[in-house]
């Protein structure tokens, strides 16, 4: 079978994807970048739009905290409160962190493991596409989810029903419009990404890696990407079923959640949570696995306790599976579920405070370079070490009690997911620019945009624990005046706008650092994984030879040798700088562009919302054209040659 | 239905398993809890149906309500999606020994076994749905129809599978340099298979 078949059937469509795809092949135009299959190409495109996302989560959250800024404030109506809430969470956990990490996997672990690409290009293509498509689905529906022109008169068509989504507030009943119907199927069609992505760089880790790269010599990031891969690809089933269960309830009157049937609501919430808990550990594994990457470059040492740190990931992940009803203690399970569950929420602080003695050990004694990257990796520990303290109090049943449902329980997480995984992901951000774009980012903005977003992180989120301990509750839209909570949430108010002023010189510097002429080599930070070890920019071959592996941080030793003392002397140059050559590569076979899976992503959210309005008889037959336009970028992609 | 490698990635790959089937396992494992989602709820609430019909005989209000499930029926269907698994086994057997014939006709008779299961249940679901079992019933008919309808529709997508690889063989010169797409989506069938049996024995046989 060859790649012609297509060609002779069907000459003109054949002929127009092969100029597509020769065009592509250039690395030049706007067809480079959707047909791209390449891994660097396709996580910077992750990167971007998860930072589109990102801003729209983050205005969402300064409406919130405008909103709240005062004692009974009418800057929204309750109903639009809990749509943007809603919003804010599922944005932020769907469409910027898990989409941001996303990011870092595609662009490093190919390089980190001395890989051309990933195991699955076009598998990987597909996914992004999916998420975009996804994304914008489930952004729309702030649009599309109540009756036409709504939107303008106030109308707010989101989804209502929190991130979490509990059942029976998301029946048909309590949510009118389609604002969860087009969440229940946003989630469903983003899982197809996350789970392509997960197959994608397990089978990349598992079977991609250059000669001598053994799993214990494998950078932490590239563990915590297996872990985290891992769980997305066990959890992401869970919550499928769970959001076809809700759909089949609200479209096609199923009774799956009704109690007045007999159904339970506390299926929903067992379904979530035990999909939910480790997907909080597949936003923060990322994070943690690109600290792990930062703080020995800048402290000039190698990781402290390797081994410790990828067990602890592992023990992390597998742990997960065992304290989702942590979630859940006040519904009433019982003592002995209660405990249970308590004492395996207690143990899986253990590996993760093996892992922050690590990071201190890295920096202990080191020869510490302080800038952006190191600065976000040290916030992340301490900042995480707060949320994760936090969490451990959440933990002992009868203390939760009285935190469930309050702002500490939002200062807990905010802690956690903006202090940890976020202070991680924009430190990774500084730290690998200069890898894919070949500039560094400004170091003036880049300490102004840390100290900015620290202060204005702490100003945020600290006097939500004090407003959570005064027993302020969450998903309120207002307050009375009296109760004591308004200079609290003044100051969190303040907090949220130096966050944004803090992204705001984020922006600055990556424009200003664009326009700059300076280059940097391969190697600007004295690094010590093999993606230091090519140009940057690397090229689209990545290695012109693949390098064979000797060691953990392999590329650092090949740059020095420890004397008598154990302190590290540059090896004399022997003219293996570590650059790839300039024009090496030639003949290299690499994966040709393809336009079928952004063909094959188009299909979920026409059948989506086919489905959602299968009442509307002009709208119904999306289902087949969706069904019929995935059908064929999957056939197109089988029967067509990975490479010309 | 993949393309055939130019290279043979088994000697590429850093563990020697070929790329792509070690996606399926992981697929596949993937899939285990997706069913383990839909097979746990039904478990859940079986017996809790607040109204009839029910899988087997029941009394609600001092009425005998008789029971749905017509056990030797589903053994049926079910021995038959059980022998196409072996049909599935003969077809890559075929293709191993480079007879292209074998393996189209074996594709074939797997494929007409898997639609005779699905031809089986379509007539369960409708003489349920005479006998007043509908998605909105009762949790009886809402974890029943989601269930088997979701097991259902991966035969459906290994039907469909069938048919395209029948096709894309016979229209080439399939040898055993291809046989392991053959023996990809034997791994999907067995597995939907499997899941049958499993669905099978708790839903059906095992009435507590």
């Amino acid at each position: 079978m060859s790649g012609a078949v297509i060609g002779q059937q069907r000459p003109t469509i054949g002929e127009a994807l092969r100029r597509i795809r020769l065009e592509a092949a250039t690395y030049h135009g706007v067809w480079s970048w959707i047909a791209t299959v390449d891994h660097k190409r396709i996580g910077l495109m992750y990167g971007a739009t998860a930072f589109v996302f990102f801003l729209v989560g983050g205005v969402e959250a300064l409406i919130i905290r405008l909103q709240l800024a005062r004692p009974d404030a009418s800057l929204v109506d309750p109903d639009q409160f809990n749509r943007l809430f809603t919003m804010h969470g599922t944005t932020m956990v769907f469409l910027v962190v898990m989409p941001l990490s996303a990011a870092f996997f595609n662009l490093l672990v190919p390089l980190m493991i001395g890989a051309r690409d990933v195991a699955f290009p076009r598998l990987n293509a597909f996914s992004y596409w999916v998420f975009l498509t996804g994304g914008l689905f489930m952004t729309a529906s702030f649009f599309t989810g109540n009756p036409a022109g709504a939107f303008f008169e106030g109308h707010l068509g989101a989804p209502d029903g929190g991130w979490f989504g509990y059942a029976p507030l998301t029946s048909t009943q309590f949510s009118q419009g389609t604002g969860i119907d087009f969440w229940a199927f946003g989630l469903l069609i983003l899982g197809v990404s996350s789970m392509a992505g997960g197959f994608n760089f397990i089978v990349t880790i598992i079977n991609m890696r250059a000669p001598g790269m053994t799993l214990f010599r494998m950078p932490v990031f590239v563990w915590m990407t297996l872990a985290t891969s891992f769980l997305i690809i066990f959890a992401m089933p869970i919550i499928t079923v769970a959001l076809f269960q809700l759909l089949f309830d609200r479209l096609f009157g199923g009774v799956f959640f009704s109690v007045a049937d007999g159904g339970t609501p506390l299926l929903w919430q067992h379904m979530f949570w035990l999909f939910g808990h480790p997907e909080v550990y597949i936003l923060i594994l990322p994070a943690m696995g690109i600290v792990s990457e930062i703080l020995p470059t800048f402290s000039r040492k190698p990781l402290f306790g390797y081994p410790f740190v990828v067990f602890s990931g592992l023990a992390i992940a597998f742990m997960s599976w065992g304290v989702w009803a942590h979630h859940m203690y006040t519904t009433g399970l019982g003592t002995t579920a209660n405990a249970a569950f308590g004492v395996a929420t207690i143990l899986i602080s253990v590996p993760t405070g093996i892992k922050i003695f690590n990071w201190l050990g890295t920096m202990w004694g080191g020869s510490i370079k302080i800038n952006t990257p190191l600065l976000f990796s040290v916030g992340f520990i301490a900042m995480f070490t707060i949320g994760g303290l936090t969490g451990v109090m959440h933990s002992m049943v009868p203390s939760d009690y009285q935190q469930q449902d309050t702002y500490f329980v939002v200062a807990h997480f905010h802690q956690v997911l903006v202090g940890g995984a976020l202070f991680g992901l924009f430190g990774g951000i500084y730290y690998w620019f200069p890898k894919f774009s070949g500039r560094l980012l400004n170091e003036k903005w880049g300490q102004l945009h840390f100290w900015t977003m620290f202060v204005g992180f702490n100003l945020t989120f600290q006097p939500m624990m004090i407003l959570g301990l005064l027993g302020m509750p969450r998903r309120i839209s207002s307050y009375s005046d009296g109760l004591g909570w308004g200079f609290w949430n003044m100051m969190a108010t303040a907090g949220a706008f130096l966050i944004a002023f803090s992204v705001v010189a984020f922006i600055v510097n990556v424009v200003v650092s664009m326009r700059s002429r300076e280059r940097v080599g391969g190697d600007p930070w004295d690094g010590r994984t093999l993606e230091w070890a090519i140009p940057s920019p690397p090229p689209a071959y990545n290695f012109a030879t693949i390098p064979t592996v000797k060691a953990l941080d392999d590329f650092w030793n090949t740059k020095y040798v420890e004397n008598e003392a154990g302190i590290p002397v540059p090896v004399v140059a022997d003219g293996a700088n570590g650059d790839d050559e300039e024009d090496a590569g030639h003949g290299i076979h690499l994966p040709s562009p393809s336009v079928l899976p952004l063909i094959a992503a188009l299909g979920p959210v026409f059948i989506a919302t086919g489905f959602i309005y299968h009442g509307n008889p002009w709208l119904l037959p999306l289902i087949p054209v969706g069904a019929v336009t995935t059908l064929v970028g999957l056939y197109g992609w089988a029967l067509e040659p990975v490479t010309e | 239905m993949q393309h055939a490698p130019t290279i043979d990635p088994g000697h590429e790959t850093s563990t020697g398993i070929d790329n792509r089937k070690l996606l399926m396992w992981l697929f596949l494992a993937s899939e285990v809890l997706f069913f383990g989602g839909l097979i746990g709820t039904y478990l859940l609430y079986r017996n809790s149906s607040v109204a009839p019909p029910c899988p087997t005989d029941c009394v609600f209000d001092g009425v005998t309500y008789q029971g749905l499930f017509d056990i030797p029926f589903t053994s049926i269907s079910a021995f038959v999606l059980l022998m196409s698994s072996v049909t599935m086994v003969l077809a890559l057997a075929a293709i191993q020994r480079n007879n292209k014939r074998g393996l189209g006709i074996w594709l074939l008779a797997t494929a007409l076994l898997g639609m005779t299961f699905l031809a089986g249940q379509a007539f369960e679901f409708t003489e349920f749905y005479h006998e007043g079992l509908t998605l909105n019933t009762n949790l009886f008919g809402t974890t029943f129809f989601v269930l088997t309808g979701f097991h259902g529709a991966h035969v459906s997508v290994g039907v469909l599978l069938l048919v395209s690889m029948f096709i894309v063989s016979q229209r080439n010169d399939w040898t055993k340099e291809h046989s392991l797409n053959v023996e990809l989506l034997g791994l999907y069938w067995h597995f939907v298979d499997i899941v049958w049996i499993v669905i099978f024995t708790l839903v059906y046989l095992i009435q507590t």
